[in-house]
């Protein structure tokens, strides 16, 4: 069904050029190329010294055992650090709790991220009032958010928790996994939208036009046109705030500080890292949720084909 | 991408100004020695250092570096400086829990000679032995701090001597339709530990053996669990026991139409219900920290004063620390910070500030106006507990906090085999962190 309209919207995307093999590349040009590699080697030897060399670094420490109180003890222990992590019920309450509240949180910001980004899309009046306004929780800083938050749901200054009659909400694991939602959602469902928006422009208006001609009602417009043209942006989206989700710490850091079962795998890496001056333990959970990232980058890119950051799918602009 | 080269190079050389500035700035304050001391917010410690600075007369300067509010981001902070070898550290202040570790991990300098006699004179034996590691002292006390039982004389005239005794009597009170409410530190946290450390403590138990080694959680700590338990589940707490740290549970006594009638916390609440409920703070009144049977062990806190071990001015380090503890010291911030003093004689010297001048509450105040609950607090510091002293204090408080939480879900006999078994785990430093 999404043939149809794969087909057409090749007038957004530059005709790809005709001649797969390798050009040849004239004398002038080829210098030109190389004073251009030239000139980007510092910057990319920057950025791999300052995100390979930690990297590579955090999986050397975690391959020891190297407890800052106990400095006379540092040895090599191979992959005792992640059998420590992974058989230990600790780690996978919280990597169940991370998983949780990212996919519940990225598909309620799904859908109201595209909805407002409709909203967004379709203002005749004051849009750009409507933009900023809707911007506004992805301009404030978590931390000050998550507290706005904090107080609103204590019992002494809640006038959240008045409203609803609520019981000092955030002393229970439920309440307080859905108030961790609820602030993630608000902070970051205008990124969502602001992402989803640049997909809707994407969709050219002759084609709801022609598709409304045809008889398509408002919601099959949706499903059938806009969401099949959108489907590289959502993709998009959806990564980018899947591996942000999966890292979160701010809100459940003012929150509930992990309390009552409500730590991520972040917040658990800090507690063992900076807390517990643990670099073993600390840099093998570090690395596991980069794998862990990684995995779900992977699965988006590979399997629903998402492109990657700075790839165009459609050929060459 | 407007601003013309011009303007380009009038940034930059503004920019150059300001770095070189900055830097000249820098030079021009360390031109003696400079001793930084790291240490918690106290209000008025800045004119303790401006005493010693005085005194030292030119010899060094000692410059107040004011670290978090809360005791994990000082720790953090230190910690993180001290693991990256920072030379700028001078004098640490430690929370009496922090000693051992440090010491093990090689950060602190040992105290000998003079310095050691003059840091271990007239300071209480409880504060001294967290002072102390593998016999060796690495700090000198600088305050001790102590929880007592505060209530409402008008609600209860006679408080309760147990916990039970308060139990029961919360229960009767509620039942009354008085204020009834037992607030305690029951969130996830450090004084969670403290109060269960008390408990078990007053129960005649034990957590750790005294050479902080292996675990013992013997029948004292298991009637401590079952306590906890029972002033969590009896419905006479605050509803938001579990979020309550040190400043909801003031808060919570202090609050209009507040429905508490005992709070267990450190002496700060008396000056500060002075100001944040002064109708209630005329009937504010304190007695020794419930016990289980018997009188209680009331678990201590405090800061000690340490010389980093990276410092590259010592001797200098150890006379400031020393003066920053010194009586005079001491008797200051306790009447002006309402800081408990971990030298006996402070307790007992009755001149007030100004010496020469008369005492008057206000306006020269003296030990006996500004902390009228002295008795008691030497009371319970003649017979203290201690935390478990242990390079590992850190693990073992957080693994401590997570299974008595929530405390009113505590099962005696399976919470004290898990907390056995975590505790075990954290000692070998094996495991992770919840």
């Amino acid at each position: 069904m999404s043939q149809t309209v794969d087909s057409e919207p090749s007038e957004v995307v530059a005709a790809p050029s005709p001649k797969k093999g390798k050009p040849v590349l004239s004398e002038g040009k080829r210098a030109e190329r190389r004073l251009g590699l030239l000139l980007c080697a510092p910057a990319a030897i920057v950025m791999v010294a300052v995100t390979a060399w930690p990297i590579i670094y955090s999986v050397w420490l975690s391959l020891q055992r190297y407890d800052l109180r106990f400095p006379d003890q540092r040895e090599f222990v191979f992959l005792d650090n992640y059998i420590a992590v992974l058989s230990d019920g600790y780690w996978w309450t919280a990597f169940g709790i991370t998983a949780l509240l990212t996919v519940v949180s990225v598909v309620i910001e799904l859908v109201l991220g595209m909805l407002l980004a409709l909203v967004m899309h379709r203002t005749i009046v004051g849009r750009g009032l409507v933009r900023t306004v809707s911007l506004i929780p992805y301009g404030i800083v978590t931390v000050v958010a998550a507290f706005s938050w904090f107080y609103a749901w204590n019992t002494d200054t809640g006038y959240l928790s008045d409203l609803l009659g609520a019981d000092a909400p955030l002393t229970q694991q439920i309440p307080s996994l859905l108030i961790i939602i609820l602030a993630e959602v608000w902070k970051t469902t205008p990124f969502m939208a602001l992402l989803l928006m640049a997909g809707l422009a994407l969709v050219p208006e002759d084609l709801l036009k022609a598709a409304s001609m045809d008889g398509a009602s408002a919601w099959q417009r949706f499903t059938k046109v806009i969401i099949p043209v959108m489907k590289p942006a959502i993709l998009v989206a959806l990564l980018f705030r899947t591996l942000d989700a999966f890292r979160i710490f701010d809100n459940i850091f003012v929150l509930t500080k992990g309390a009552n079962d409500t730590s991520s795998v972040s917040m658990q890496t800090y507690n063992n890292l900076i807390r517990g001056l643990n670099l073993g333990i600390g840099s093998t959970m570090s690395v596991l949720i980069f794998i862990a990232v990684a995995i779900i980058a992977f699965i988006f890119i590979k399997l629903f084909g998402a492109s990657a950051p700075g790839n165009d799918p459609g050929g060459k602009r | 991408m407007r601003s013309s080269p011009t303007g380009r190079r009038l940034l930059a050389a503004a920019g150059a100004t300001l770095v070189a500035a900055s830097t000249v700035a820098a030079c021009g304050s360390s031109s003696g020695t400079q001793i930084n001391v790291y240490y918690a917010p106290e209000q008025n410690f800045q004119s303790v250092i401006d005493e010693c600075n005085k005194e030292a007369n030119g010899a060094y300067e000692i410059v107040y570096r004011k670290l978090p509010r809360d005791a994990d981001g000082q720790r953090e902070q230190m910690v993180r400086r001290l693991a990256a070898g920072d030379t700028d550290l001078d004098v640490l202040g430690l929370d009496v829990t922090w000693v051992p570790e440090f010491a093990e991990a090689k950060w602190l300098e040992e105290w000998t000679g003079e310095n050691k006699t003059a840091a271990e004179q007239d300071v209480l034996d409880g504060p001294l032995q967290t002072a102390k590691w593998n016999d060796k002292l690495y700090a000198a006390t600088k305050n001790t701090n102590i929880q007592l039982l505060w209530y409402d004389e008008t609600v209860t005239p006679k408080p309760p001597t147990t916990w039970r005794e308060m139990i029961d009597m919360a229960k009767k009170l509620k039942g009354e339709g008085k204020p009834y409410q037992i607030l305690f530190t029951g969130a996830q946290y450090e004084g969670l530990v403290v109060t269960y450390n008390t408990m078990v403590a007053s129960a005649g138990g034990k957590i750790l053996s005294d050479d902080g080694k292996s675990v013992v959680m013997d029948e004292g700590a298991v009637e401590a669990l079952k306590v906890l338990k029972e002033v969590a589940s009896a419905g006479v707490t605050d509803p938001s026991l579990t979020n309550a740290q040190e400043q909801q549970v003031q808060q919570g006594f202090e609050k209009p139409g507040s429905e508490a009638a005992f709070e267990l916390n450190w002496p700060y609440v008396y000056a500060s219900i002075q100001t944040g409920n002064p109708d209630r703070a005329k009937h504010f009144k304190w007695t020794r920290y419930p016990g289980i049977d018997g009188p209680s062990k009331v678990t201590i806190g405090g800061y000690n004063m340490a010389v980093s071990s990276m410092s590259t001015h010592k001797p200098e380090a150890f006379e400031a620390a020393l003066c920053l503890r010194s009586a005079k010291s001491q008797k200051f911030s306790a009447i002006k910070d309402g800081v408990p003093p971990t030298l006996a004689s402070v307790y007992d010297d009755e001149d007030p500030l100004d010496p020469n001048k008369p005492a008057d509450a206000t306006n020269n105040p003296s030990m006996t106006t500004a902390y009228p609950m002295k008795e008691t607090i030497q009371e319970e510091l003649a017979d203290p507990a201690i935390r478990p002293l242990t390079v590992v204090y850190q693990n073992l408080s957080t693994i401590t906090a997570k299974v008595l939480s929530p405390p009113a879900d505590i099962d005696p006999q399976s919470t004290a085999d898990d907390l056995r078994d975590g505790l075990q785990k954290a000692l070998e430093s094996k495991g992770i962190l919840p």
